[in-house]
């Protein structure tokens, strides 16, 4: 029997396939779905900091707008005996979850500052969330502000999560940094336990019809397989923390791939809203029948061995590769 | 904290004025002596010093009077660019004040304009060679912003900018206060030059609706300044009590305005509950009149002429040509009659104004017309008279304070609901359907504007009861008013709320008298229940409860579109119910 069980953060999980933060996890409904379905762990939608501050505001605004302006109505509302404003409604999710299921749950919690939100890590902990997912997901725009000062920010926050917290921490990063290598590397030295690359950004479009710019998430297409590939191939074996693989996993050898250059576990998100719930049945199907067909004994076995220090053709990962891959298709379009 | 102690400067009180500014006079010197005098006395704080004596003495006041107010609240007021302007006209149909006025004049008529006077080529082809402007009134705006958000275009060259944008009062202030005094002086269009139905036209008419005290942002007023334009100049209004008697009738002044020819809707509010019956009094008192008028001008064709004396009788007054026709008719019957001095001449002079055709309009809100005058109103529907019934649907009870009515949808946290409403809004539109003899719509201008300006043309021209349902949105439902707008938008395009009309002469041609306006549902209940407090606050008060009761209003409106889609595919009814049972005009 193929043995496909990993580790991350700590936990030892069935399988390497983890459901990754996204709208499904609002239902506990879909949270039983997707154990059913095989997720070996599941992490939660973020709880975002804006949310945290800017709620409260919001309602507060609200149900007060108005209330001096006419004197035949004082207030246009009634006044509940409490709120639950905050990260309760949140917390008490992950304890319903808990209660719902038996695979980890991995709370997500989402900010860029530094801030009271961090604190939430303790409590997120006490609510019962097997770890946590720290999503940095910071987009300056900001000329002035130079790329140092940003990643003192993001290891600022890290450092004040994983002192409040009392679970591991994973941390969810961008892509977008001068040195990736060398952000892990600061990060891993601030005590994270795993780096779950990569956050897919949030990149707005242009609407021709009412030429406004337009939010919206596009859901990863399998070339965005690469980049996480590429950058779990190079930081396996170089730093402590656990790697996750997120963006572009969508089918059994998407996982294969990423658990050869080194990832502990590979997360799903567009397959999963994209194909239903059930798809991580074919998935962890087809990994099997791969390594079945393949001769491979566990993931263990598998793990990191693609990666750039233990590859045939470490340069692939590098500068030189890039020029051959170029003149290659110099190649090709002159042919 | 201590920054703030330490911050704390002392302010030295002077023992006298020490200002320069001249305090203006509650109402412009330019006013009529009784609005100047009486009014601006009541609107400065003085009413008590007043004697008795200097009211009217049969409790009438005079309309156009919230136009002295000059309240000067918007700190941004709306700027018109007109190289990016498209003349759609939907600004000046949102604008729930009256302050967006458009005017489509003779180019000869900008002579003596002020420099900053804006005028361009109107674009319409059936105006062409005429100027078109589109001008504020700076200092009755609110400033609330809905027809920024409403204007579809765009410049080109900065997308952030609008054909109508947000600039600061204070500096425009002076300037396009001169700006419109000199735009009221143009003169109207003719209103027999104006195609009705489309709203691009159909906004120049003058609205006899202006700088009501409502809300800044208003989503009621836009409603009763559209029924003003139609049909104003003939209108006479029962007004439940309600916000729309508040800022409708609240002394000392009205919103409700007159034309240049000195004609405009007259009003009154006399309780809550009676207001169907208050509104069925005046089409019973009308109709008497009307009755009597042409008996008396049938006896007196040796006076007056046949030929005069059939037109005025078999005027169809169907449009406003024909109004237009029938109002010179009596001018000229009136001058007939003043050569003659019987007692029948007497008593006819007195009712001839009622030869024109009068639009009778009941209003009030939801809690009126669902609730508390439910019993009257449906009485006065069932009586099959030529009413028109506009209910300004906020689905709670707004001027006293957000308590729920039987509107109030489900989930809805209100007062005497603050756990969500658990129980569905109840069907007006299709209890009074069943009639069959019923004009109903169900219209929500930020949805389909259109579709509102047809229904109301529809209800008005039906020969019966006419109920108009309009959505408008409220300060009660906890959200932003600027774009209040696109909730109404949300709420149609989940199927929260429908669009539609029933109307009894389709079923009479043997068609099915049911049109839904409303498409399928293109998205959530819940996308549009995020948008509003009302019902955002209970997942942050009973998540749980909040849960249940969002999945069950989901439920509501899919049922109930596929309700009304089944209804409105039946093929025509096979004997069609009489229309107009017992209508008289």
């Amino acid at each position: 029997m193929t043995d496909i069980s990993t580790t991350y953060l700590g936990l030892k999980l069935r399988t390497p396939l983890v459901a990754s933060a996204s709208p499904l996890s609002h239902e506990i409904d879909n949270i039983r779905r997707l154990e059913d379905a095989g997720a070996s762990a599941v992490v939660l939608y973020s709880l975002f900091e804006e949310q945290l501050r800017q709620e409260s505001l919001e309602l507060e605004h609200h149900l007060s707008a108005g209330t001096d302006s006419f004197s035949e109505a004082l207030s246009f509302f009634p006044q509940p005996d409490e709120f639950q404003l905050g990260p309760e409604g949140y917390l008490d999710h992950i304890r319903r979850a808990k209660e719902a299921v038996s695979i980890p749950i991995i709370a997500s919690l989402n900010g860029t500052t530094i801030g009271g939100w961090t604190q939430y890590a303790k409590l997120i902990g006490q609510a019962g969330a097997d770890a946590l997912e720290c999503n940095i997901y910071s987009i300056p725009t900001d000329p002035d502000l130079t790329a140092s000062v940003v990643e003192q920010q993001f290891l600022e926050i890290v450092k004040s999560v994983k002192s409040a917290a009392t679970i591991p921490v994973a941390v969810k990063l961008s892509p977008f940094f001068s040195n990736m290598a060398n952000m892990a590397k600061r990060l891993d030295g601030a005590g994270v336990n795993a780096l779950v690359l990569f956050n897919r950004f949030y990149q707005p479009d242009v609407n021709l019809d009412d030429l406004e710019i337009q939010p919206s998430v596009l859901l990863s297409t399998p070339q965005a397989l690469r980049l996480p590939l590429t950058w779990i191939g190079i930081l396996y074996g170089r730093i402590h923390a656990n790697l996750a693989a997120t963006s572009g996993v969508h089918g059994p050898e998407d996982v294969v791939k990423l658990l050869m250059v080194g990832a502990d576990v590979t997360m799903l998100c567009s397959a999963l809203l994209r194909n239903g719930i059930n798809h991580l049945r074919d998935v962890e199907g087809g990994v099997r029948e791969w390594m079945e067909i393949h001769e491979y004994e566990s993931v263990h076995q598998m793990k990191g061995s693609m990666s750039q220090i233990r590859c045939s053709n470490p340069s692939a990962f590098e500068r030189a590769q890039y020029m051959r891959a170029v003149k290659s298709m110099q190649h090709v379009t002159q042919s | 904290m201590d920054q703030a102690l330490s911050h704390l400067f002392e302010v030295k009180v002077p023992s006298a004025s020490t200002s320069t500014i001249e305090m203006p006079p509650p109402f412009s010197t330019s006013a009529p002596d009784f609005e100047r005098d009486v009014l601006g006395a009541i609107y400065a704080g003085h009413g008590d010093e007043l004697p008795v004596s200097v009211f009217p003495v049969d409790g009438t006041f005079p309309t156009g009077t919230a136009k002295w107010e000059k309240r000067n609240l918007a700190l941004e007021i709306p700027a018109w660019d007109p190289n990016v302007c498209i003349q759609c006209g939907k600004c000046a149909m949102v604008c729930p004040h009256g302050v967006i006025r458009i005017k489509v004049y003779d180019s000869k008529d900008l002579n003596g304009a002020p420099p900053a006077f804006k005028s361009t080529e109107s674009r319409d082809k059936e105006w062409q060679g005429l100027k078109y402007t589109i001008q504020v009134a700076p200092e009755d705006c609110t400033g609330c912003g809905i027809c920024v958000e409403v204007c579809p275009a765009k410049n080109k060259a900065e997308t952030r900018l609008k054909a109508i944008n947000m600039v600061p009062q204070p500096p425009l202030r002076a300037q396009e206060s001169e700006n419109w005094d000199f735009f009221l002086k143009i003169p109207q269009l003719d209103r027999r030059n104006i195609k009705v139905t489309s709203i691009r036209q159909q906004q120049i008419e003058e609205p006899l609706f202006e700088f009501s005290g409502a809300c800044a942002g208003c989503g009621e007023t836009p409603y009763l300044k559209l029924m003003s334009q139609l049909f104003g100049d003939r209108t006479v209004i029962a007004n439940a009590t309600g916000c729309s008697s508040i800022y409708g009738g609240n002394l000392p002044t009205t919103p409700w305005t007159k034309n240049a020819a000195g004609r405009g809707p007259a009003w009154s509010n006399s309780l809550f509950e009676d207001n169907a019956e208050f509104g069925l009094g005046f089409r019973l008192s009308i109709d008497k009149q009307t009755e009597f008028a042409q008996e008396l001008v049938g006896r007196m064709a040796g006076v007056i002429g046949e030929e005069l004396v059939n037109a005025i009788l078999t005027s169809p007054q169907d449009d406003e040509a024909d109004i237009y026709e029938q109002r010179q008719r009596v001018d000229l019957l009136k001058e007939k009659l003043d050569r003659s001095d019987s007692p029948d001449v007497k008593q006819l002079l007195a009712v001839a104004d009622l030869l024109v055709k009068k639009s009778v309009w009941i209003v009030g809100g939801d809690g009126w017309a669902y609730d508390i005058g439910y019993g009257g109103l449906d009485h006065v529907l069932a009586s099959g008279r030529n009413v028109n019934v506009l209910v300004l649907d906020t689905e709670v009870y707004s001027n006293t304070g957000g308590q729920a009515s039987k509107s109030t949808p489900r989930a809805a946290v209100a007062k005497f609901a603050a756990g969500g409403k658990p129980r569905a809004k109840k069907d007006l539109g299709l209890i009074a359907m069943s009639y069959g003899n019923i004009y109903v719509a169900s219209v929500a201008m930020g949805a389909k504007d259109e579709h509102t300006l047809k229904a109301f043309l529809e209800a008005e021209a039906y020969n019966g009861p006419s109920l108009i349902i309009a959505y408008s949105h409220c300060i009660a439902h906890g959200i932003n008013m600027t774009t209040a707008m696109s909730n109404q938008k949300a709420a149609v395009d989940s199927a929260e709320w429908l669009l539609y009309r029933y109307h009894p002469d389709r079923a009479a041609q043997g068609e099915n008298p049911l049109i839904l306006d409303s498409r399928a549902p293109t998205r959530k209940v819940q996308d549009y229940m995020l948008m509003e407090t009302r019902f955002k606050m209970l997942t942050k008060s009973k998540p749980d409860e909040a849960r249940r009761l969002w999945r069950e209003a989901q439920d509501d409106a899919v049922s109930r579109f596929r309700l009304y889609e089944y209804l409105a595919q039946r093929k025509g009814n096979v004997e069609p119910p009489k229309a107009n049972e017992g209508g008289k005009t």
